[in-house]
């Protein structure tokens, strides 16, 4: 089962290698990690989405848990929560392909954000299975570069991870 | 008042009632050892070898209640302790290891004796921090050793950097420390203590299944009260002998891999196990789907919440302080309305005694040729069963914990997680100097003693009377006997020619060898060696090569499925 995990950490360095250290010494998958400052700036937000059962995904969050500069940690996946990705991709677009990567963008509510007279780099922003799914309704062969966040999650309402 | 960072460093350890630190000089220490020498309170054990300075120290802390405290130098000197440290590490031992670094402006220019020690111990220390700024080394040293015993205590390293020692600055050791990320719950949940009573009351088979952890927090006193209470079986696994009396009627040996038959067969077939800071690790409960496979119900205390059910599912997970939750276990007890089935414990008794009455530790004794066995009971006979015995890892180890009957927590030190050959005699040192009047012996094999024996130099210098009982077979026992067992007898580089001639080695050292070949000799040397009170005695015990140890359950086997002995093959 996939799972959005959400960490709260001090803000110090060789925090990021604590916790990528531990899941790669344990066997745990990483899908995606992202981290940056909150804003209190003596806490980074960690936001892993990583797969397992039940058992495994207990025991991520135990040992997330028993790192000492880690503060708090959630399964946000637990219950309603948002996910967002942002990607940038490059495609080439020139000729008929030029007005056709214009349209796709509008229709993914992608926004084109630098342009050459070949290129395109279009700004996008949604959940894994929109980015997936404008990948897979753009002619591929197009596709000069991306590069994806990975995943930033929160849970909705009233479920609010603070010190 | 303002001071260097070096002289920082020995003031805290001063407010921390360091007795000794062990080490080993090197260019980025040096500000610490000259900070070091111009005091007398925090005495200095110069070791060998850095690994041995991390196993003395944490000796010193197993043997005591105390954080054992150890010194290094950057690159080699870090490297060459991580071994001690990753061995702390698996069996939850409370120590400050303090590195020197290079300079900071140095850091990350491929710098001679530079390695990223931060980095290297981080997946075998508790915590680790590199100290950049001299204000901040009290705080740190502080907050070092409060991690190092709270919680499931383990190793923390303080990496510092030359220019940091060096520099100066204002000193102000905090009273105590507060961490907002850190909180460990000491205290059991009320509901789950409770719970976990009726469960044991009403047991018809119930089994008590004790581990390190018991003796990390001093509970083997509250524990021993309550299990009487109980009239309850227990057992004690390689890391918790000692929590309870091994002389006790009550007691059923150590479980696992060379566990009793009876401690095996109770932990399988009880319907109410109760894991009391233990965690039902590979070579205690074998494979996890066969103990899994007869249905009980499990309750687990333990400080470490990632301990409970991680190999195997629990039904009432109790986290806290086992000495807090045990003492608040007895006065429930105490104040509990529910019946003890009490009928069905002694039938549960009598099954446990038709077990018992196996005998799976009998052996055949010669004349001829010492058994190693032999050697351990009568180390125990010698001793009183009182002496602190460390040993190092293989079939000796085994013997040492099957054979000499602990009654008392930390008298028994060995590497239980991480199986490190080469702890022995550093341990020794460690316990010596921590009980200088007690009698302190190593249990060991020809291997393993080779791997730290440049300490009999340490031994010499500080006038540790350590007793070294060496049961040689002139093989890597325990690899010898998995090859004999698995391995079709080929004996892939398990013999080792040309040892040196142990005896006079330790004569070489200005210590006293003795060699003994026959069995008849075997008391009378080791009542020669415990008579000589000041004096380190090596004792180079010929044994019988082909001994193995049994019972044994073979790696991934269940744990009913035992070998008790060779005529079992």
């Amino acid at each position: 089962m996939r799972h959005v995990i959400a960490l709260l950490i001090e803000n110090e360095s060789g925090a990021l290698s604590r916790v990528s250290g531990l899941f790669s010494a344990r066997g745990y998958n990483i899908e995606s990690l992202t981290v940056a400052p909150t804003e209190d700036a003596s806490l980074s937000r960690m936001t892993i989405v990583t797969t397992g059962s039940d058992d495994i995904i207990e025991q991520i969050t135990k040992q997330l848990n028993k790192l000492v500069d880690v503060v708090k940690v959630v399964d946000i996946s637990e219950s309603a929560h948002v996910e967002r990705e942002l990607m940038l991709i490059k495609v080439r677009a020139t000729g008929k392909d030029r007005e056709e990567m214009k349209r796709m963008a509008d229709i993914f509510r992608g926004r084109i954000i630098d342009a050459t007279d070949s290129s395109y780099i279009i700004e996008l922003t949604g959940n894994q299975t929109k980015l997936d799914s404008f990948i897979g309704a753009i002619d591929t062969t197009l596709i000069l570069e991306t590069v994806r966040s990975g995943i930033v999650g929160i849970g909705r309402g009233d479920r609010i991870l603070k010190l | 008042m303002v001071l260097t960072g070096a002289e920082i460093v020995i003031r805290c350890l001063q407010e921390e009632k360091v007795d000794y630190v062990f080490g080993y000089p090197g260019g980025a220490v040096l500000f610490i050892y000259d900070a070091l020498f111009q005091q007398e309170k925090v005495r200095h054990i110069l070791v060998r070898h850095e690994q041995a300075a991390i196993h003395a120290a944490d000796a010193y802390a197993r043997s005591t209640e105390t954080v054992g405290v150890a010194l290094v130098t950057s690159g080699p000197g870090a490297t060459n302790a991580v071994t001690g440290i990753a061995t702390a590490y698996c069996d939850s031992i409370p120590m400050v290891i303090i590195s020197g670094q290079v300079p900071t402006a140095a850091i990350g220019q491929d710098a001679f004796q530079e390695v990223d020690t931060v980095g290297i111990t981080r997946p075998c220390v508790k915590h680790n921090f590199l100290v950049k700024d001299p204000a901040d080394i009290a705080v740190t040293i502080k907050k070092a050793f409060h991690l190092a015993k709270t919680g499931r205590p383990g190793p923390v390293l303080v990496d510092i950097p030359k220019d940091v020692s060096a520099q100066s600055a204002e000193y102000h050791y905090p009273k105590s420390v507060e961490m907002r990320s850190y909180n460990p719950v000491v205290k059991g949940h009320q509901g789950q203590i409770k719970k976990a009573l009726k469960l044991l009351l009403e047991a018809k088979r119930p089994m008590i299944y004790t581990g390190g952890g018991v003796i990390l927090s001093d509970a083997a006193a509250p524990l021993t009260k309550l299990v009487r209470k109980l009239g309850m079986p227990i057992t004690n696994t390689l890391m918790g002998l000692g929590g309870y009396p091994a002389t006790d009627k009550q007691y059923l040996g150590m479980p696992g891999m060379h566990g009793t038959y009876e401690a095996n067969m109770s932990m399988h077939f009880s319907d109410v196990l109760l894991a009391i800071g233990a965690r039902f690790d590979d070579r205690v409960i074998g494979d996890p789907a066969h103990f899994a496979a007869e249905p009980r119900k499990i309750i687990h205390i333990d400080i470490d919440p990632s301990s409970i059910s991680k190999r195997v599912k629990v039904d009432v997970p109790i986290v806290g302080d086992v000495k807090e939750v045990l003492e608040e276990l007895a006065r429930l007890l105490d104040e509990s309305k529910h019946e003890q089935d009490t009928a069905s414990l002694a039938t549960w008794w009598k099954q446990i005694d038709e077990w018992r009455s196996r005998d799976c530790m009998k052996y055949k004794n010669s004349d001829e040729i010492i058994k190693p066995q032999y050697v351990v009971e009568k180390l125990w006979e010698v001793t009183g069963g009182d002496a602190f015995i460390t040993s190092d890892v293989g079939q000796h180890q085994m013997w040492a914990a099957q054979y000499y009957k602990f009654d008392k927590p930390r008298r028994w030190l060995n590497s239980g997680g991480l199986g490190t050959m080469g702890v022995g005699m550093p341990y020794a040192m460690g316990a010596q100097l921590a009980h200088p009047d007690a009698q302190v012996a190593c249990v060991t094999g020809e291997a393993s003693i080779q791997m730290n024996i440049q300490e009999l130099s340490t031994c010499k210098q500080f006038r540790l009377p350590i007793k070294i009982c060496n049961l040689n077979n002139r093989y890597l026992g325990m690899v010898r006997q998995w090859q004999e067992l698995f391995h079709g007898g080929r004996y892939s580089e398990s013999y080792m020619d040309s040892l040196p001639d142990f005896a006079k080695l330790a004569e070489a050292y200005g210590h006293i060898g003795i060699r003994v070949d026959r069995p008849a000799d075997v008391e009378g040397a080791l009542r020669e060696a415990f008579s000589r009170k000041n004096d380190l005695v090596f004792l180079d015990f010929q044994i019988d090569q082909t001994e193995n140890v049994y019972p044994m359950v073979q790696g991934g086997k269940g744990l009913t499925e035992m070998i008790l002995s060779a005529e079992d093959l």
